[in-house]
């Protein structure tokens, strides 16, 4: 260091010289040092100190789930290649990319949906509070009540609007009737529905528009009180008017709990989220702060895909 | 315009073709149903409901053979529905990937187009002859042979139909497999398994060879299940073949209710098939 201080004064570019022909394993520090004593000096070109900022300013968060160098195998084709990256608690992460690119088979990991099928599987760790999800005695039901799901198509149960609510929570809890109702109402009003059912909560599920249908099939996953929240591309198969009523009650329900959310539509990834993750092939390819991904994105693949040039 | 023309005539000629085709398939049902009801409803009477089967040359009616069959046949659903139902289930919910799976469903389609003469012999050499007799069980317990296989394929196609994401959604609220079948799955296909029900119904309340080996025939009122049972297509296959026109007739009007019945049936189901559309 005193080496350093020493040099400081002389003409920079001999100094620069001297430095890395002499002591090359220390040219990161010396020149680090040299900026700091020259404030008015430009950042040097290969550091991105934005980007390092928001890393940390996402590593600094309270992780509720965290994925680590996770494969996924339909059978012998690999969909997924040594994906990591965190959902950070109480917030929003998108995951954005073209069809096929393995986000959905990402969120379905998550709850181990994939389970239900044979010859899929995955390697790697997923941690739940710490807890690796994906060691085979884990209690799959129990960890679907933690970690609940929303699917592309709007799924009501044939039965009332109230009980595809209710049959889900009477599994878990013994509740008296009138407790029953209260949370069957609340998860209503969470799920922006109640005013447009509350006058037919016997009505069939299947009587209400696509839209309603989607927010009961959210109000149905919220009642029981998750702790993590996936969607599959909730929107899909929603009008404007519908998608911007789930799209508040996405913000609503950050407050409560973490979200995952798969969409294709880009202007919906950057209204609703906090977290972008792209992928491309099975890959991550960028994943960070959802308004510096979309608005300095670091990788080419990732800015081309935001800007409708592929995908 | 050549060409043309001859495809036009020629798209007429097969078009024709059909039609006759349907005339001539459709004409025979017409005659069947007509030569029925004419010969059927001429002989009926409140007496068919109220008597019992008459020795040759008297009077008499049809109840001893309507209740035996309404017991068989309802005996034989009891039996075979609940064993169908599950193994439908077992193929469409547990196995549907395994070997056993494409195994039972190969077998079932075999029983499913057995000719139930051999279901009778079948049940015959197992029942009736270790029991001693022939017996109103030995005949539900053929017709419950008959039901099995219509009740499996009904179930695991209707199971089928319901699409996996109900199913995924059920599961992704962390339900246990067994609630999701039976609280979401089998209500989603309930009009598709009531309907494969009413069609095994449909298709044994007119088999006849099963039960003349098994349940052979009772000139009188019996409501045992260990003793012969008279039932209608037993009757009918007697009567008609007999030289008396008292006999005669009522396998006319046997032939009749059981046909109603049959139609009736299948017409609940068609009407139960589109609701289930609609939805």
């Amino acid at each position: 260091m005193n080496d350093v201080s020493n040099l400081k004064p002389a003409p920079e570019a001999d100094s620069a010289a001297t430095i890395s022909a002499e002591m090359p394993a220390q040219e990161a520090e010396s020149r680090a040092t040299i900026s700091a004593g020259l404030p008015a000096q430009e950042p040097a070109p290969e550091a991105d100190p934005p980007a390092k900022i928001l890393a940390d300013a996402i590593s600094n968060l309270e992780q509720k789930v965290t994925v680590r160098n996770l494969n996924f195998y339909y059978g012998d084709s690999l969909a997924l290649k040594n994906v990591s990256l965190p959902l950070c608690a109480k917030k929003v992460t998108a995951f954005i990319g073209p069809s096929g690119c393995g986000k959905s088979t990402l969120l379905r990991v998550l709850n181990r949906m994939y389970d239900l099928y044979p010859k899929q599987r995955a390697e790697g760790e997923v941690l739940l509070d710490g807890v690796n999800i994906l060691r085979p005695e884990q209690d799959l039901n129990l960890l679907r009540a933690r970690v609940g799901m929303v699917f592309q198509k709007p799924t009501p149960f044939p039965m009332s609007i109230h009980d595809n609510i209710a049959f889900g929570l009477k599994l878990y809890e013994k509740l008296p009737k009138s407790e029953l109702a209260d949370r069957v109402e609340a998860a209503l009003k969470r799920a922006a529905l109640w005013d447009e059912v509350k006058d037919k909560l016997y009505a069939s599920g299947l009587s209400l528009s696509g839209g309603q249908q989607q927010r009961l099939c959210i109000a149905r996953t919220v009642a029981l009180q998750p702790e993590v929240i996936l969607l599959d591309e909730p929107c899909s198969a929603l009008d404007p008017i519908s998608t911007s009523k789930v799209e508040e009650t996405i913000d609503e329900l950050k407050e409560n709990y973490t979200i995952a959310i798969v969409t294709h539509n880009m202007q919906q990834a950057a209204r609703v989220s906090d977290h972008t993750a792209f992928m491309y092939l099975g890959e991550l390819i960028e994943f960070g702060i959802t308004a510096q991904v979309f608005t300095s994105p670091e990788k080419k693949q990732t800015q081309n895909y935001i800007t409708g040039r592929f995908g | 315009m050549a060409i043309y023309d001859a495809r036009r005539r020629s798209s007429k000629f097969y078009l024709g073709l059909c039609y006759l085709a349907v005339v001539i398939g459709l004409s025979w049902l017409a005659i069947i149903l007509a030569t029925l009801l004419f010969e059927g409803l001429r002989n009926i009477s409140p007496a068919i409901f109220t008597q019992m089967t008459p020795p040759p040359g008297a009077d008499g009616g049809l109840l001893n053979a309507i209740t035996g069959s309404l017991i068989m046949t309802t005996l034989g659903v009891a039996i075979g529905t609940p064993l169908g139902m599950l193994a439908g289930t077992y193929m469409a919910e547990y196995g549907r990937y395994s070997k056993l799976t494409f195994f039972v469903r190969f077998i079932n389609d075999i029983l499913l187009s057995a000719p139930s003469i051999v279901i009778g012999l079948f049940v015959y050499e197992v029942m009736v002859v270790r029991m001693g007799h022939f017996s109103a069980l030995a005949g539900a317990v053929s017709l419950a042979v008959i039901v099995v296989p219509v009740v499996v394929r009904t179930t695991e196609d209707m199971l089928l139909l319901v699409p996996d994401t109900l199913r995924e959604a059920a599961r992704a609220l962390g339900l246990p497999r067994s609630i999701v079948i039976g609280k979401v799955a089998y209500r989603a296909a309930r009009a598709g398994l009531v309907t494969g029900v009413i069609l095994a119904i449909a298709r044994i309340s007119g088999e006849t060879a099963p039960l003349l080996f098994t349940a052979l025939n009772n000139q009188f009122f019996s409501t045992n299940l260990f003793a012969p049972m008279s039932s209608l297509p037993a009757v009918i296959f007697q009567f008609a073949l007999s030289p008396y026109k008292e006999w005669q007739h009522l396998a006319w009007t046997g032939a009749l209710l059981i046909t109603l019945a049959v139609l009736a049936l299948s017409i609940t189901a068609r009407v139960l098939q589109t609701q289930r559309r609609a939805k």
